[in-house]
């Protein structure tokens, strides 16, 4: 397989970076930029943001954040939050994005997710996955950040995501983000082995123990973080040595 | 002195990060749709991210593959990126049968499925990866790679078709995906080409670009 790919990943609300658990109870972390140069020079893989309420806006903020990141940050920039149509994907792809990550848009309209990989390739075309358990082994997709339900199961979901053309899939699990519990294995392992595509998994780490588990029991292609970098609790080169030495493969900086 | 660099706009894809990248390094960049201008350029460079036929196409019916060719022909130095590499072959099999350019001798496969234990391995590649030296040799000296003669840099791809040159010599740097030998970078005379992203691979790949413009 490919190196592991760990990226930070940059929840924004307004101007500012946030962190929330479970998408909600947010607090005002600081200056997206600065996070993003930071762990940029630190060996990050690549960056994702997100924008938290473009949902309620109906729209992706974020082109002013992404162009200022963009002047300065030479590594892959995946964007996602309120991104409705192809122009959408257009005009955050214009300011600097390589990615788009898409949820609320493709489940209304799954449509959206062929039309926005046969313009810009399936490569960037990410289908974001806000899961919940809701049964032992099973779990619901959900929208806007974590509070609308789809009646989607995340697994059948996945699959004619990527059969419409999704290259890629971000997959957050409402149910750890923010509470640096570690990631959700057992969903992120049956993700990974329903689609053939990279699967980025997303919320709960804690510690290099839940990197390392994720990556060999859920078979994860890349890891997002956020509270713990956020919060300077680890630090991506001390990351990225422990995973070697625990025998992941990961790039050398 | 400014380096001025020609970047060809076909209407494929998103160039701006591969613009920002060039002048970020110091280049003079000109993008442009028009293939007659980009004869007076010290540099040319070709990106390209998506389907090969697409792009083709586009190449084509923009009247930027006669251009493309002349410039090769020209000695000055040429870049390709990623499709815009693999464009620079006679052919690639993605999703059917098509033409490349004929300016290098070989063709563009699908990066295997399977690794080289047989078990199954995502396709596209996508990721960081490094590069080796080809099977015949290092001979990164003089090309935008001689700043890592003595390393293993590791750079960004995402691809699921990979050029296989039918000339080994053409071959400047290869990568291991799932044990197979994928070819990463080629080279001939004036042209050089990467499979790899190097707009998107931090500091190492903004070195490239340097040592390209340096060429």
């Amino acid at each position: 397989m490919s190196n592991v790919r760990l990226i930070p990943r940059l929840d924004i609300k307004g101007p500012n970076l946030i962190k929330g658990i479970r998408l909600e109870g947010l607090r005002v972390m600081g200056d997206p930029q600065e996070f993003a140069l930071r762990y940029y020079e630190a060996g990050a893989d690549e960056l994702i943001y997100m924008d938290i309420v473009a949902s309620l806006y109906g729209r992706n903020n974020l082109s002013d954040i992404i162009r200022r990141a963009a002047d300065q940050v030479y590594i892959p920039i995946t964007v996602g939050g309120g991104i409705r149509s192809v122009d959408d994907a257009r005009h955050i792809l214009r300011s600097g994005a390589d990615k788009v990550a898409i949820n609320t848009a493709a489940v209304a309209n799954p449509a959206l997710i062929t039309q926005v990989s046969r313009r810009f390739g399936s490569q960037a075309m990410v289908l974001s996955i806000e899961a919940k358990q809701v049964a032992p082994g099973r779990w619901e997709a959900y929208t806007d950040n974590g509070r609308e339900r789809t009646g989607l199961d995340v697994i059948e979901w996945v699959k004619r995501g990527v059969e419409l053309g999704a290259g890629e899939i971000l997959l957050t699990s409402v149910d750890r983000e923010g509470t640096r519990k570690g990631f959700e294995i057992d969903l992120v392992r049956q993700v990974s082995e329903a689609v053939p595509v990279p699967v980025i998994a997303s919320g709960g780490m804690g510690s290099i123990d839940d990197l390392l588990q994720v990556v060999k029991s859920g078979r994860a292609d890349a890891v997002a973080m956020a509270d713990v970098l956020h919060y300077k609790r680890l630090e991506l080169p001390d990351i990225r040595v422990a995973a070697r030495d625990a025998g992941l493969a990961v790039r050398s900086i | 002195m400014t380096v001025k660099v020609t970047i060809a706009d076909y209407g494929v894809g998103n160039l701006l990060n591969v613009v920002r990248a060039f002048q970020h390094c110091g280049a003079d960049v000109h993008v442009t749709e028009d293939p007659a201008a980009i004869a007076g350029s010290d540099r040319l460079v070709v990106p390209g991210v998506g389907a090969f036929e697409d792009s083709i196409n586009e190449l084509n019916n923009r009247g930027f593959a006669d251009a493309v060719k002349r410039y090769a022909e020209s000695g000055k130095p040429l870049f390709g990126i990623c499709v815009g590499m693999q464009m620079l072959f006679d052919a690639s099999e993605e999703f059917g049968e098509h033409a490349g350019l004929g300016i290098l001798p070989g063709r563009v496969v699908a990066v295997p499925s399977l690794t080289t234990e047989g078990l199954p391995q995502r396709v596209p590649h996508i990721g960081w990866n490094h590069l080796v030296s080809p099977e015949h040799g290092n001979d990164w000296k003089g090309t935008l790679l001689q700043s890592f003669e003595d390393a293993r840099p590791a750079v960004y791809f995402v691809h699921s078709f990979a050029a296989q040159p039918a000339n080994d010599q053409d071959r400047l740097a290869d990568c291991f995906y799932g044990g197979h030998r994928i070819c990463a970078a080629v080279r001939r005379d004036n042209i050089v080409a990467t499979q790899f992203h190097p707009e998107r691979s931090g500091e190492i790949g903004l070195t490239m670009v340097r040592s390209f413009l340096a060429l």
